[in-house]
């Protein structure tokens, strides 16, 4: 008897939190309602690495908007974020506003019309080509540019000095003018004096001379991949494998070896994009050596460069909107630049006079405003990075790791690269 | 035992030689539910469990198998059917290949050291040691720490150039190994994250089963004059033998299904330049979230599925064997055991043949 009471307690409290878990559910959804701009809103902005957005720059923002709280939710690596993204695009869980890259860019591109588009009459603000690269066929801007990464040569002048090289960075930048030859030459001489090695890893050079190539990987027009075909990318593949054998100290790039490599001065030379100076600072404090030349071999050279989405099933598109136009204003850029070294795509930001007056003290006060600013306008190529872009690249540093941690050769290496690149798609 | 079995005696209270006189019994609708009660409450309390399988279990797994059979495209959700086409993409790459060699491989290096170890941990666990407790926590610690922090911690020991381990092999003379780009070395170097995580736990398994041989058995080898080792070899070793095969069975499974320490192992976690460290579940992996293709994603899900179950069916095959070598104290060889069996199997069908015809 008593156990029977016991049940059909049991059995009314059941029933009771039922209901009230489900009235709970609906009342939970009937909020989701766009709010006026004096509602209260939480914003998540959803980051990785470095994009210089620090607390009291983003408390800018919120005493402008005191009913705005922001988030900032940042992944580690890229590679976190892109997992993240295309799992929840289109679903639900993605911050309001979203940073992508420009590798994994094209990806996006096929899902434009699920995020929000960027009002017309910011277009004006980005350079031309970082407005292309972002519009879909329907004329939609759906990503707010932030940076772009204009690339300059970074090196320790210490161990330049050690080898009997130019140290001074205008020395250095006069010494690397020309084309890749030059840069392959120093390294020899560097190799010959020191025994040491010159750069980081093939993978770097690699990528510093492939993004000189207007379609290195797909034809633009098609969408067809060309990769393996392609005479310029065998070439650049020859000349890099050539002069990694001597002068590569076969790190693989982001590996903590590599990272390790900046401080104990395991290479000498670096290509260096404005964000890859919080790396370096980062990881070799106590270095007082690198220093960067006002130069890229072959011209003028771009690596990577992020922007901002706001989804359009986001909670609060409006507001997400209003706060990634601020975040993307050229003044914001600027602060984010002297914060992270992040270079700004916008065309006013480019103008300003703190970005050409910015200097950063780990590098010996070199002028970065500057320098990037040069190396911007040295940038005459806009590769093509259509939808396979990623995974052909992706395969091919693997192929040139594998050549240069000596699992294969150069041959055998391409030759697996190429029946990867044959099984995409 | 069956030699010995009795057919049970009848309860001659329950058994009456005619039908009881039925008490006329008022059935109430309260009794109707106290017997739907008596009926239907096991399955209800036992329901949540299958429930929750169906929604988290059962449905993933089927809606994997609708997907395989399709282009899918995850994002918006659509997918066109294109038959065993994925399938045959799986089978035809060469990674799929390399990541069966590298899994069975981490496996096989992981397992055996890791149950040797945890064999001898527990022997010696199971001796009078004086703060026995503190012993027994302490080889679980491993187990609590989280894969992704063993693993971070284990690939910087394992760096080609600045790691720990090389720096050490290079002071006693000895040339660094590449452990992120030979196959080989990588395998070791992931098995041995896996072991230190995994022997502690398998240590305490088998401690508890040791610790249920009765006491007598060793009390009387040394009085035999057995030593510790004999003992050891005589007693302990059989006696594990049942959870020896469960502690195998559950590594197997984790064995296959390995993913947190080769995607950790470096940054970019695909499995090495040339696919040295790529397992099933990584390929698996970078298949869905790398190439976003969910279509020969869950093509390679299915694969792997299919493995488990042969693996599994093998296991089940050796245990059983195995477990029944544990009954064969008697002398017996298999057939002569046969040949008892039936024999008692005739005498008992006798028996109660006429046993019906007595009554």
């Amino acid at each position: 008897m008593k156990s029977r009471a016991l049940r059909r307690v049991a059995l009314a409290a059941a029933v009771a939190s039922t209901s009230a878990l489900v009235l709970a559910g609906c009342s939970g959804g009937g909020g989701a309602a766009a709010g006026s701009s004096d509602e209260e809103v939480t914003l998540t902005v959803a980051t990785f690495n470095d994009f210089g957005y620090t607390d009291e720059l983003l408390n800018a923002y919120t005493a402008e908007h005191p009913n705005v709280k922001i988030v900032h939710n940042r992944a580690a690596k890229s590679n976190d974020a892109r997992a993240n993204y295309f799992q929840k695009l289109g679903k639900s869980g993605l911050a309001d506003i979203e940073a992508i890259e420009v590798d994994w860019l094209p990806e996006v591109m096929k899902y434009s019309d699920l995020l929000a588009p960027v009002p017309d009459d910011l277009k004006s603000r980005w350079l031309d080509w970082k407005v292309k690269a972002a519009t879909d066929p329907s004329g939609n801007l759906v990503g707010y540019g932030t940076d772009i990464g204009p690339e300059a040569i970074c090196y320790r002048s210490d161990l330049f000095e050690a080898a009997g090289l130019p140290s001074e960075p205008a020395d250095v930048a006069a010494a690397l003018q020309g084309d890749w030859s030059k840069y392959f030459e120093m390294g020899d001489k560097y190799v010959a004096a020191t025994g040491k090695p010159f750069f980081d890893s093939a993978s770097s050079v690699y990528q510093g001379m492939i993004n000189q190539v207007e379609a290195a990987y797909e034809n633009p027009d098609s969408g067809e991949i060309t990769a393996t075909t392609n005479p310029e990318v065998k070439k650049i593949y020859t000349e890099t494998l050539d002069a990694s054998k001597t002068q590569s100290a076969h790190f693989e790039q982001w590996s903590t070896d590599w990272y390790a490599g900046m401080a104990n001065g395991a290479f000498a030379t670096l290509s260096c994009p404005g964000w890859m100076l919080t790396q370096i600072e980062g990881n070799a404090p106590e270095v007082s050596g690198w220093k960067i030349a006002d130069v890229f071999p072959n011209g003028g050279g771009n690596w990577g460069g992020s922007y901002l989405t706001v989804p359009a099933n986001g909670p609060h598109v409006a507001e997400a909107q209003a706060l990634a136009d601020w975040l993307t204003s050229p003044e914001q850029q600027v602060k984010f630049f002297q914060q992270a070294g992040t270079f700004p795509s916008q065309v006013d930001a480019l103008k300003s006079t703190d970005l050409l007056d910015a200097k950063n003290a780990y590098f010996n006060d070199a002028p970065i405003g500057e320098i990037f600013t040069n190396r911007a306008n040295a940038v005459t190529v806009t590769p093509f990075k259509g939808q396979y872009y990623f995974q052909v690249n992706d395969a091919m540093s693997k192929a040139l790791l594998r050549v240069d941690q000596n699992t294969q050769d150069a041959q055998t290496s391409w030759d697996q690269w190429v029946s990867q690149v044959e099984a995409i798609g | 035992m069956t030699t010995t079995l009795q057919p049970p005696a009848a309860p001659a209270a329950s058994a009456p030689d005619g039908p009881p006189a039925r008490t006329p019994r008022r059935v109430g609708f309260g009794s109707k539910l106290s017997a739907w009660d008596l009926k239907l409450s096991p399955y209800l309390y036992i329901s949540p469990f299958f429930i929750l399988f169906l929604v988290t279990g059962l449905f993933p797994i089927l809606y994997t198998g609708v997907i395989s059979f399709m282009d899918w495209d995850q994002i918006r959700g659509s997918g066109t059917f294109v038959g065993f086409d994925q399938y045959a993409y799986v089978l035809s790459q060469p990674a799929f290949w390399d990541a069966l060699r590298n899994t069975f491989s981490i496996f096989v290096l992981s397992t055996v050291p890791q149950l040797l170890f945890a064999v001898f941990i527990a022997a010696m666990l199971d001796q009078n040691i004086r703060a026995k407790t503190l012993w027994r926590m302490g080889v679980l610690v491993p187990y609590v720490m989280a894969p992704v922090a063993v693993a971070l911690i284990f690939s910087n020991m394992f760096g080609d150039q600045y790691g720990i381990v090389n720096t050490l092999l290079g002071r006693i003379g000895l040339p660094g190994v590449g452990w992120h780009s030979d196959t080989f070395a990588s395998h070791i170097a992931i098995a041995t994250m896996v072991n230190f995580r995994w022997t502690g736990y398998n240590t305490l398994i088998l401690l508890a089963a040791m610790q249920a041989v009765p006491r007598e058995y060793y009390e009387a080898a040394t009085v035999d004059g057995a030593g510790k080792v004999r003992q050891f070899f005589s007693i302990t070793l059989p006696s594990l033998k049942p959870t020896l095969i469960f502690v195998i069975i559950t590594s197997t499974i984790g064995g296959l299904q390995i993913f947190d320490e080769p995607r950790m192992f470096d940054q970019g976690g695909t499995g090495g330049s040339n696919n040295q460290w790529l397992t099933i579940s990584l390929y698996l992996y970078k298949l869905g979230w790398g190439e976003w293709n969910f279509g020969r994603a869950a093509a390679l899900a299915w694969i792997l599925f299919l493995i488990i179950l042969v693996i599994g069916a093998l296991n089940l095959f050796i245990s059983r064997s195995l477990v029944r070598d544990e009954g064969t104290r008697d002398g017996l060889t298999r057939a002569q055991r046969r040949a008892a069996a039936r024999a008692t199997k005739q005498r008992v069908a006798a028996e109660s043949t006429g046993k019906g015809a007595r009554s």
